[in-house]
């Protein structure tokens, strides 16, 4: 009896914390839709004019355009360099790798706010202030550890003998990489490139300091648009981005399940 | 032979390590680099010793008088002749925005000065100036002088910790009605401290739960956790101002339900900003505890109980201290995490409600004063990386698992 007792408990309790996790997510989405300008729930009607008014205005436009950009530039960076240091480091003993692995991770956990006034004072004698480029080179260096992270921990399930296999079958060091490594750890890579790409599409704090009117990202507009005035257009962003989100959980989701498959564990 | 073996092993180190090569420069160039500079700022003077060099030099023997007086007229002198090179120069502003950060009327007092200086003295230099302004009479302003006159500083750090240099260069907090960073770092550890409570109260059970469920059921539960994990942070501040405003969901409700009579004030104040911080930073501390948890086998629990142990006491026995290593994982990540949170609290919270980042930012975009916010800069960072080095003790840098 007590058992059951303490099943239903746990099992409520569970649920209102998935509730409070998932809830606030969905509450905007019927707001978004509404045909009022105000923001609460039951809508007065429904209609599309503040998804209209999001695709239409040249500043929100412009805003996705630069965060498209920026991310690709970053995502792009993050995982040429994060997976050629996971292969590095992998099964490499070395006196120190353990402090080099600290400072390569570093840049998740040191405060947002740091690395973009760091940045802010850094970037302008370079001529990389106000350019998308320069915040590219920013969030390549925040995504870059999520890689190095992901990309290590599919090595980890990973059986060297597959490449000498290859290499002893006479493929060249680049075509036993090709052909056997890379298949192999492929979803590692690709989560990785999801992280770094959402790192960069998601920051803010770093845009604050780096970027002008013309180099305005999607999360910044955002930022300004919840400061001055939430508008439901900003709620139809958000919805926007709940789906995109989903979207990249999805492709994330089925990822590491085809890893897990590759490398033979269950 | 063995050396032979020694030989290709370093071969490998080596070869791994220039395959890590490029991320390593990437990282020391775009990230340590700028964080270095950062804290070269901090404690960087400023313009003075540049654009005042006799002044900032005859200065510095002054400075270790005791008691202070008035300056002698070589001083005087000097300082006269570079105020009006200076003013030539156009370099004056920024000495004067300097000299402003001393205190608040140092600008008009520098720029108003130059503008009405006699082309040669009345007498002496001393009495020309005091003669334009009483506050060149005072030790005061040279006492400011002299801490802008060298080429270092520990000021801003000091003024980062609410401390100051007195007129005899004593270290003095400062009056308690300014004394704004100290509160400003005990609210930010005070908040982060109490969301890492709220996130390990409500994360626990529901690891605990997902993690003794079969892994179809809790893969497909786990997703409702990493969904708000993948959704922009700004989206779901959006969402939190929406649910919690005076006419939001969540009051009417409340009201609905009859649980109370007016609506609630949940928004631009700190029950807002624990809420919403703790929505966003629940994830953090569910995936460590989680992976954790799954890796304890179930049969210890079903020993324990067979052995006669009531439910509780079995938990808290064997269950608890098996998990105990991905809750102090979780613990520390979110701990680390919030107090570098600077867009929710800003967006969410009132005036009492700002954590250090949010100092920060408004100290180097609106009062420019980049020397106190590369310093309060280093004051987090110090914290952060002091947390960061128990994490990797505690757990090592492979315990950062991700999804």
């Amino acid at each position: 009896m007590g058992e059951r007792i303490r099943a239903i408990v746990l099992w409520s309790f569970s649920a209102l914390v998935l509730a409070f996790l998932v809830l606030p997510l969905l509450v905007i989405l019927p707001i978004s839709f509404s045909s009022a300008s105000f923001l609460s729930l039951p809508i007065p009607g429904v209609s599309l004019r503040w998804y209209e008014t999001l695709l239409t205005s040249p500043a929100w436009g412009r805003a996705i355009l630069n965060s498209f950009i920026v991310g690709a530039i970053a995502t792009v960076i993050a995982v040429t360099l994060g997976t050629l240091a996971a292969l590095g480091l992998h099964r490499n003993a070395f006196r120190g790798k353990a402090l080099l692995m600290g400072v390569l991770i570093s840049p998740m956990i040191v405060p947002i706010v740091i690395v973009a006034l760091g940045s802010y004072f850094f970037y302008a004698p370079l001529g990389l202030s106000s350019s998308l480029l320069g915040l590219g080179l920013a969030h390549a260096a925040l995504g870059a550890p999520f890689v190095l992270v992901t990309v290590s921990a599919t090595l980890t399930g990973f059986d060297p003998n597959f490449a000498r296999a290859a290499a002893s079958l006479g493929a060249a060091p680049l075509t036993a990489f090709r052909r056997v490594t890379l298949p192999i750890i492929a979803p590692g890579v690709i989560s990785g490139a999801l992280f770094a790409f959402v790192t960069s599409f998601d920051e803010v704090v770093v845009a604050l300091f780096l970027t002008g009117p013309l180099q305005r990202t999607l999360p910044r507009q955002m930022f300004d648009g919840i400061r001055e005035n939430i508008s439901p257009t900003i709620l139809a962003a958000a919805t926007l981005l709940i789906l995109f989100a989903a979207g990249l959980l999805l492709t994330a989701e089925l990822l590491r399940r085809r890893s897990v498959r590759l490398r033979g564990i269950r | 032979m063995r050396a032979s073996l020694r030989r290709a092993e370093r071969a490998r180190t080596l070869r791994g390590l220039g395959l890590a090569l490029p991320l390593i420069l990437f990282t020391f160039v775009f990230f340590l680099l700028p964080i270095a500079g950062m804290l070269v700022k901090s404690v960087q003077n400023g313009p003075m010793p540049d654009i005042l060099p006799q002044t900032s030099a005859l200065l510095q023997p002054w400075r270790a008088t005791e008691p202070r007086t008035l300056p002698d007229e070589a001083v005087f002198a000097a300082f006269a002749e570079e105020l009006r090179t200076a003013a030539r120069n156009r370099t004056l502003p920024e000495l004067a925005s300097r000299l402003n950060f001393e205190n608040a009327g140092y600008r008009s007092l520098l720029m108003a000065t130059a503008r009405r200086l006699p082309e040669t003295p009345a007498g002496s230099w001393r009495d020309t100036l005091v003669g334009l302004n009483p506050q060149w009479g005072e030790v005061a302003i040279w006492a400011a002088l002299g801490r802008a006159s060298p080429r270092l500083t520990e000021g801003y750090l000091l003024a980062a910790l609410d401390h100051r240099r007195d007129d005899n260069d004593n270290v003095q907090p400062i009056d308690p009605s300014r004394a704004v960073y100290v509160a400003a770092l005990t609210r930010t550890l005070e908040i982060s401290a109490i969301v890492t409570f709220l996130c390990l109260v409500l994360a626990y059970p529901l690891a605990y739960r997902l993690a003794t469920l079969p892994e179809s059921t809790a893969n497909l539960l786990m997703i409702l956790v990493l969904l708000p994990f993948w959704t922009s942070l700004l989206v779901r501040t959006a969402s939190w101002l929406v649910i919690l405003q005076r006419e939001g969901p969540l009051n009417e409700a409340l009201q609905w339900l009859g649980v109370i009579g007016q609506p609630l004030d949940l928004v631009f104040n700190r029950p807002g900003v624990l809420i919403a911080m703790t929505h966003v930073l629940l994830p953090f501390m569910v995936l460590p505890i989680y992976s954790v948890m799954k890796g304890i086998p179930p049969n210890y629990m079903r020993a324990a109980t067979s052995l006669g142990a009531p439910f509780f006491t079995a938990f808290r026995r064997v269950y608890l201290p098996l998990s105990l290593p991905g809750v102090t994982a979780g613990c520390l990540l979110v701990f680390i995490l919030s107090i570098g949170y600077y867009i929710t609290p800003l967006l969410i919270g009132g005036p009492n409600d700002q954590m250090v980042s949010a100092l920060i930012a408004f100290l180097t975009l609106q009062t420019l004063n980049w020397g106190l916010a590369a310093a309060l800069g280093a004051v987090l960072l110090v914290i952060t990386v002091a947390l960061y080095l128990v994490y990797t003790r505690v757990v090592g840098t492979d315990g950062m698992k991700l999804g």
